[in-house]
């Protein structure tokens, strides 16, 4: 089984806000798979490929970050164009965090001229996270703003200032949820807030806690939100208990309770049993009702997303799009370019 | 990833007040006002209404006269209660009179992901999160339901401008329409 291959790319279809295959599958209630991509600190284009490659026919949208962790690396613009250039479908990432909303708006309209068909919309983390805790928090916009911001540009073709855009951009738009953040009561109808804003699709911080994700989406189907907007869960591996350790007490919003701890610190081998609880984590959402997909967050262990996809079967025998080499990437390949990353 | 350790300054400095400063004070006052926002609520309205009726006046006195002095006293006001930072654009009956403006990413239609485990910020450890306030706060006011709205991305130019001021002349104004809607 795999995605029609007579689906025609070039028309946003009826009752669709763009063209791309992300919302297509989301649209005809497949589970959906994305994947994040480890932004490279480099000019270099290849190292997006290459890091794009390695999710090549397991995944059916690449989040391309943007400054994560307030940290600088390429930009989520970018690394779209790259990814777009290859094939693959971008899910670009653009956060509030230094950018006023004259940048953003800007940014939204080179980025679906270039073919990006999906932006997920984020607050961003304070520039207190990142490598330059000295630069100026810009926070013009908020997720929400962004969101409408967008979706007034899309919908109704103009600008916040009311100036019409002659082509509007159809992008498909996502945001983030956290449900493992307090105030807890509160963040369902943040979702609510969200949909409101624009959201269609929702991608949901490092899920580590079934017990709370369940109490989650069962406020969320009680408000009938599933209906309005495609939840997808994040979820990644965690390479041993140090780790763990360190993320919660560094990483802004991860929650990771002690079970999971002591489940890292009692294996023998910690990456391995990292991996079998993200597996385990991906198969009982994969069952949730009102959960569209699987968000893989797997940092610096991006090489393991299509054996934990595979083993977790959570695309049941569905194949994602996968690049096909034609004799002028098999060129490229042997090219000088080549020769540069060997 | 590099992180600031907490004895030096974060880069988030808000007008006016240092670092040290905000600590001292602990934000003793405006947890407390947010505490009370079922009080504060009715202070609010009664003090619009009471806006509203002198709408003649200030007008007669021309609203651009008197901005000066009831800024004056407005930040003063406010910014004792609610460490307000005269945005311009009040949002507080809608945010449980919790100022969002506070909240490092001046964020206005509620908390990011970054609240921790203790309801505090994610930028400043010490202070508890604006929004987890606000929510508590809008739990107790008859329009707390108001959290629910969204914000509109704030008009910049409005900053250090009478929020109290500007809404009794549009909420004037839009009382006259509909007195006399337009031919």
């Amino acid at each position: 089984m795999s995605t029609p291959s007579n689906e025609d790319f070039s028309i946003v279809p009826d009752g669709h806000s763009s063209r791309g295959r992300l919302e297509r599958i989301l649209r005809r209630g497949e589970f959906a798979v994305t994947a994040e991509l480890n932004p490279p600190d480099s000019a270099d284009p290849n190292e997006v490929f290459e890091r794009g490659a390695i999710f090549d026919g397991w995944v059916d949208g690449i989040n391309a970050t943007d400054g994560s962790g307030a940290n600088c690396h390429m930009s989520s613009v970018g690394i779209c164009a790259l990814l777009l250039r290859a094939g693959y479908a971008p899910v670009m990432q653009i956060s509030c965090r230094y950018r006023n909303r004259i940048a953003i708006q800007g940014d939204v309209l080179g980025a679906a001229a270039m073919g990006v068909n999906n932006i997920l919309c984020l607050t961003g983390d304070g520039v207190q996270a990142g490598d330059q805790p000295g630069a100026k928090p810009v926070f013009d916009l908020d997720s929400m703003s962004l969101l409408e911001t967008v979706r007034i540009m899309r919908d109704e073709g103009q600008f916040l200032s009311g100036r019409a855009i002659t082509s509007p951009p159809h992008v498909f738009l996502g945001a983030a949820i956290n449900p493992f953040a307090p105030p807890y009561d509160f963040r369902p109808l943040r979702l609510k807030k969200k949909i409101e804003a624009g959201a269609q699709f929702v991608q949901s911080q490092y899920c580590f806690d079934l017990g709370m994700l369940r109490t989650y989406m069962q406020r969320v189907r009680d408000l009938g939100l599933e209906k309005q907007c495609y939840i997808m869960i994040g979820v990644g591996p965690l390479a041993s208990a140090r780790a763990a350790k360190w993320i919660r007490s560094n990483v802004p919003g991860v929650h990771i309770p002690d079970s999971i701890v002591q489940r890292l610190e009692g294996a023998q081998n910690q990456k391995l049993e990292g991996k079998n609880i993200c597996i385990e984590t991906m198969q009982e959402i994969r069952e949730m009702a009102g959960v569209s997909g699987i968000h893989v967050m797997a940092y610096r262990q991006e090489e393991l997303v299509s054996e934990i996809v595979h083993e977790s079967g959570v695309l049941k025998g569905r194949r994602p799009w996968k690049r096909e080499l034609n004799l002028i990437d098999i060129a490229a390949a042997q090219g000088p370019a080549a020769g540069n990353n060997a | 990833m590099v992180f600031a350790p907490k004895s030096q300054p974060t880069a988030y400095q808000p007008s006016g007040v240092s670092v040290p400063g905000r600590q001292r004070r602990r934000y003793s006052v405006r947890l407390w006002s947010v505490r009370h926002s079922r009080l504060f609520e009715l202070v609010y309205n009664t003090l619009a209404e009471v806006l509203l009726k002198l709408h003649p006046l200030w007008n007669l006195l021309g609203y651009h006269r008197i901005e000066r002095p009831i800024v004056a006293i407005e930040s003063a006001v406010k910014g004792f209660l609610f460490d307000c930072r005269m945005c311009g654009r009040c949002a507080l009956s809608d945010t449980g009179m919790s100022c969002p403006m506070n909240c490092p990413k001046s964020l206005r239609n509620g908390p990011c992901g970054g609240v921790r485990a203790n309801g505090h910020c994610e930028v400043e450890p010490e202070m508890p999160c604006v929004w987890v306030e606000a929510w508590n706060g809008s739990r107790q006011m008859k329009s707390g339901d108001n959290i629910l709205k969204v914000q509109k991305p704030l008009d910049q130019s409005l900053r250090g401008s009478s929020a109290w001021l500007r809404a009794t002349a549009e909420r004037a104004a839009k009382d006259q329409a509909v007195k006399a809607p337009a031919p």
